[in-house]
């Protein structure tokens, strides 16, 4: 039963796919791949990957939309018809598909129990997380602890993305086609937007605390809450305009935010050392090293949080600023 | 009882996915965007509500009943809110009725 209708999942998503390349409307390939990203976030679920299904729905669907929407203000609506060499593209595209396809070939079955992926690390994680670390969800044990390293990597990877991309939208003259006005304005003639908006805010804004803190007990965790939260404060953005926003969150503090959470998590590695034991070692962070452990991850999911919540916002604000 | 239960989740169940798709079936056929929006909004919200209260059937009195009510809480609000955002949208940005607009505009597919 779930086979088929992971199946049916896939089928639908190939459909989009296609749609998304065929359509030369932008703004409906936007939404096209909002739709993609929720399919392939069911089909994450369905193979029990609810954090990663989790995290593609928040910033898949949700906030690269969003951002999306904001380039396509900036830019037409309609792609440009480009005549280039046709025969070249799909050539390059027909064999980069054999590759793959002919890859897929050496890929153990699904579900197979002596896959490389079954055999190798993740038996030693499943059973040694209880003992080290004594938290139910084994992801946010490995993500946090086992793989600090990987995830400190990632937290620079977004620091630097949100860099970059304030770089390239502050640079050169704003060309905006939306008066200043409206976009203080926001929303705020719209009556039921506004009211309905106003009474979802501070919930969503629990539930992102709540995606934050649960992490070590359910699915959750730093990148999932930080694109939660960051949702909260764009809608209060759309609703209520830019300038009310930036009040309640200044530029000054996304950017410190930005730079707060690696250096959370660089400070937490660097504590490790201080206390005695490796970098990014948490189990000297307390005299017990259980205890240790669970502190460790809770503070770098903190900063891994603070900073996909910066990040985002600051892109959200640059796209609006650049669009005035 | 709990045979009584199942059945009952089964049949609410059934009517949601049958509310859902003759949305479904409104959104493609109905002539201009206001009628599309009216099939597939109204008809979102009951399936959402058959749909949830099918499977807290299942679920029983649990956890996961609450946090179904809260999706079905945060649903019946934003779901029509979303609708009626979309239509005055369409309306600010001048997308007139069918029914007004007469015959020049695009015929009925």
């Amino acid at each position: 039963m779930i086979v088929i209708f992971g199946i049916f999942l896939l089928t639908l998503l190939v459909i989009t796919a296609v749609a998304i390349v065929r359509t030369d409307n932008l703004f409906v390939a936007v939404m096209l791949m909002g739709i993609a990203s929720l399919l392939i976030a069911a089909n994450f679920f369905l193979l029990d990957a609810a954090d990663v299904a989790l995290t593609e729905a928040a910033v898949g669907a949700g906030i690269s939309t969003v951002l999306f929407l904001g380039a396509l203000a900036l830019t037409s609506e309609r792609e440009r018809a480009k005549s280039s060499n046709r025969l070249l593209s799909f050539i390059v595209v027909a064999a980069a598909a054999l590759i793959l396809i002919y890859a897929t070939f050496d890929k153990p079955r699904f579900g197979d129990p002596e896959a490389p992926v079954q055999t190798h690390v993740a038996p030693w994680y499943l059973e040694k997380t209880p003992e080290y670390i004594d938290i139910p969800n084994v992801v946010t044990a490995v993500l946090g602890s086992f793989r600090g390293y990987d995830t400190l990597g990632e937290v620079f990877v977004v620091f630097t993305a949100g860099i970059g991309v304030l770089f390239l939208l502050s640079g050169g003259k704003a060309t905006g086609a939306v008066p200043e006005d409206k976009i203080n304005e926001g929303l705020r003639h719209h009556l039921i937007p506004r009211v309905v908006g106003r009474v979802l805010i501070p919930f969503i804004l629990l539930f992102g605390l709540y995606v934050q803190f649960h992490g070590e007990y359910g699915p959750g965790g730093g990148f999932q809450a930080g694109a939660i939260i960051a949702a909260a404060i764009i809608l209060f953005a759309l609703l209520e305009g830019e300038k009310r926003a930036l009040s309640v969150l200044p530029e000054r503090v996304l950017l410190g935010l930005m730079a707060c959470g690696p250096l959370l998590y660089g400070a937490v590695g660097l504590a490790g050392i201080l206390l005695g034991g490796n970098f990014l070692d948490y189990s000297v962070l307390s005299s017990d090293p259980v205890k240790g452990q669970q502190l460790g991850i809770l503070l770098i999911e903190a900063g891994v949080g603070i900073t996909v919540t910066g990040v985002l916002l600051a892109i959200f604000h640059a796209f609006a600023a650049r669009g005035r | 009882m709990s045979m009584l239960l199942d059945t009952l989740s089964w049949v609410l169940l059934t009517l949601g996915g049958l509310s859902v798709l003759v949305g479904g079936i409104g959104a493609l056929r109905m002539p201009d965007l206001y009628t599309r929006m009216h099939a597939a909004s109204v008809t979102d919200s009951l399936g959402a509500i058959l749909v949830l209260g099918g499977i807290m059937l299942q679920a029983g009195w649990s956890l996961a009943t609450i946090k179904l009510i809260a999706i079905l809480l945060f649903l019946l609000l934003t779901s029509p809110t979303s609708s009626n955002a979309l239509a005055s949208a369409a309306l600010l940005a001048g997308t007139r009725p069918f029914a007004e607009a007469g015959q020049d505009e695009e015929a009925p597919k």
